[in-house]
């Protein structure tokens, strides 16, 4: 088979999805915008009544609202942190990958920034922080980082996408006009794949910084108050690597769910599934091993303020949260990654769709019980969220995988030309560079360093 | 420059609740009903903590009226984002209505939880519409409040004084809460002024604060005899 002919069978199957609609598509559309019609009413509902429609209220003055905040925020880490990384090692599996990831940053951020905007008493007023903005405070630093983050995103997301644009432009039937605009004049020269490259790895390494900047940042709007169990010097890097954890839940879903309906098993192929499992399990004993330390130091301080809290988790109202996030991100995880015959594509979803909810709780149990508890030991407070908050929680889920599946109907959820790419070059770049890792070997045929399978196989004894 | 304090004396103090009451009628605090003191919502400026002390059968219960401590160095202004809650000069810890976003960062950093939130419009029975305290100003909806030592009154005291072309004197200047205490328990002046009684009761051997080692510097000292 020639390349050219290979080539348009990448483009054949990984344009299919963006040329054909189905029932299924627009079932799947109609549901997902009446959770989010839902989502919306009951947002409304709370602007005009206030607050008071919610759970909320003194001492626990932050519920579902932040814990979404926290938990999006962790998601969109799976993406342009991943990817970049992936990118900058030379990990050649990453090709396939890499745009689904990319997507699920930039779609969350905003229901990240959604959920905040849902907290505030005063919506209207939100424009005070640019008004008036105060560096000293926390918020303040997560507005600048996400919106850096954001940007550096959504930059990150297109940059790959205008070669594929560009075959949709020539290719596609459809919104021609949009991907005119969107391709750039792209002509696909080698001075332009050039250029892109370079862009690409400018930007992959911008973006890690940024990236870990946020949810240190997210983390330090708890850890910068004296609060009990907030004020806690590990919570940056936990909060790091709890984000990427879930984001790597998160980004197995959505890839098991793009190869089941897309039927793309040749280009999300198990070997993707088994590389992100084996990292899945890498941040699941991360994670155990950070959360084993905080509450440990906890404990054996034993401070009471501190010992009030740790016991409402461990013991008191908050205990099946507490427990139901042991299981999730821990025992069903372990159970299945760490085990070959587990690690299947079954194992890994069971333990990614775990790890999302148990990562959920997990921001859930960081923000309650500690605002339940405070300090001075008169006041004890209880949080029951209402029907308001749990629609809200269910629309910004719907209307991101809405956005997510509008998506992959628009542009190709793998990216094309980085598939050609490495069947044209990375085969042979790949083996030049392991030629390089390897000592120089002199002998009276010449210089080598690695043989041929049929070289090996005839010198055998 | 003056440093407003209190100083309120457990020993005297009857828990009669004259001060919560006056508060709530100085400072257009909307009177709780039962759905919102269930649900943990009422707004009391002034509130009377609940100590219980030793164990059942012995149990001794005690209340200790509690406002804003008007921390010297207070956690809850530096979170703030858009500056809505600030300490001035005097040492008074203000909550600015007209900019607060309504992100209630400022009551959870703070460790006594002495703020408040809007979480409806706040409404008064008709009778009560037109009773207002027209110094005060009625907050909005979705906003943060707190008790800030009656400041409209320092500000007429001031004006007063400067009308009457003179300094403002020891008793120009007091709250609600400690005008009203029958029992005189609470004790409300200058801290920098080492004449004023708050200056002399706050150095008293009975003297504590609350959370004391959190490094908050309250303004707001109590007294009682062993501790
Ligand atoms: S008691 Fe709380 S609200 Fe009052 S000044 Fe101190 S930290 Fe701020
Ligand atoms: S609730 Fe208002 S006063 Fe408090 S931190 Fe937010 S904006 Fe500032």
């Amino acid at each position: 088979m020639d390349l050219k002919k290979t080539f348009e069978q990448d483009e054949e199957v990984l344009l299919r999805p963006v040329r054909e609609v189905n029932r299924n598509y627009y079932i799947t559309v109609g549901i997902l915008s009446l959770i989010v019609a839902w989502a919306f009413f009951a947002y409304f509902y709370q602007l005009k009544r206030g607050l008071g429609v919610t759970g909320l209220n003194r001492p626990v003055y932050w519920g579902f609202y932040i814990t979404n905040f926290v938990f999006f925020i962790g998601i969109s880490h799976a993406g342009t942190l991943i990817s970049a990384i992936l990118r900058i090692a030379q990990a050649e599996w990453r090709r396939a990958i890499t745009r689904s990831a990319e997507v699920i940053t930039v779609m969350v951020i905003f229901f990240g920034v959604a959920s905040i905007l849902m907290d505030l008493g005063r919506p209207d007023r939100i424009f005070n922080i640019i008004e008036s903005g105060r560096f000293q405070s926390p918020l303040l630093w997560d507005v600048t980082s996400i919106t850096c983050y954001l940007t550096a995103s959504t930059v990150y997301l297109y940059l790959p996408l205008i070669p594929d644009i560009a075959i949709m432009r020539d290719k596609v039937n459809k919104r021609k006009w949009l991907y005119n605009v969107l391709s750039l004049g792209w002509t696909g020269t080698p001075r332009q794949f050039k250029r892109l490259e370079l862009v690409i790895s400018v930007m992959a390494i911008l973006v890690i910084p940024v990236a870990v900047s946020v949810h240190t940042v997210v983390s330090f709007v708890f850890a910068m108050t004296v609060q009990p169990m907030w004020h806690s010097a590990i919570f940056g890097p936990y909060f790091v690597v709890g984000a990427i954890y879930s984001g790597i839940a998160a980004l197995i879903i959505a890839m098991a769910l793009i190869r089941w309906v897309y039927k793309l098993d040749n280009y999300l192929r198990d070997i993707h599934f088994t590389n992100l499992g084996l990292l899945l399990f890498v941040m699941t004993l991360l994670w155990t091993y950070f959360t084993f330390s905080e509450y440990l130091t906890t404990f054996y301080g034993a401070e009471p303020t501190h010992m009030a809290v740790f016991w409402s988790k461990f013991s008191g109202e908050y205990m099946l949260e507490f427990w139901g996030m042991i299981v999730c991100c821990f025992v069903i995880p372990v159970i299945f990654l760490s085990n070959r015959k587990l690690r299947t594509m079954t194992g890994m979803v069971i333990s990614s769709f775990a790890i999302t909810i148990g990562m959920w709780l997990e921001r859930f149990i960081i923000v309650v019980p500690t605002l339940a508890n405070p300090r001075l030991p008169y006041e004890r407070g209880a949080y029951h969220p209402s029907w308001v908050e749990l629609s809200l929680l269910a629309g910004c889920f719907a209307f991101f995988i809405l956005l997510y599946v509008l998506f992959t109907k628009f542009f190709p959820i793998v990216s094309i030309w980085e598939i050609q790419e490495g069947r044209q070059h990375a085969v042979s770049e790949v083996a030049e560079r392991v030629r390089t890792y390897l000592p120089d070997a002199h002998t009276e045929e010449g210089e080598a360093q690695a043989f041929s399978r049929e070289q090996v196989e005839t010198a055998r004894p | 420059m003056a440093k407003w304090g209190m100083v309120i004396d457990l020993d005297k103090c009857t828990a009669c609740q004259a001060c919560v009451i006056a508060c709530q009628a100085e400072n257009n605090v909307p009177n709780s009903d039962p759905e919102a003191a269930g649900t943990g919502r009422s707004i009391h400026w002034m509130e009377m903590l609940p100590i219980v002390e030793e164990e059942y059968p012995h149990l001794r219960m005690r209340l200790m009226p509690r406002p804003c401590m008007h921390c010297e160095k207070p956690p809850c202004i530096k979170v703030c984002p858009v500056n809505a809650t600030q300490i001035g000069s005097e040492g008074i810890v203000g909550q600015i209505n007209a900019r607060c976003i309504g992100c209630r960062y400022c009551t959870t950093a703070c460790p006594y939880t002495v703020k408040y939130f809007n979480w409806y419009k706040p409404e008064w029975p008709a009778v009560m519409e037109n009773h207002l305290n027209p110094d005060v100003q009625v907050r909005y909806i979705g906003v943060v409040e707190k008790c800030i030592f009656c400041h409209h009154r320092l500000q007429k005291a001031r004006d007063l004084a400067r009308y009457e072309g003179r300094e403002m004197g020891p008793n120009d200047y007091i709250p609600a809460c400690a005008q009203t205490c029958p029992a005189e328990a609470i004790y409300f002046g200058d801290l920098e002024n080492p004449k004023s009684s708050v200056a002399i009761l706050s150095k008293s051997k009975r003297a504590f604060h609350l959370l004391e080692d959190l490094g908050t510097h309250p303004k707001v000292t109590y007294l009682s005899e062993g501790v």
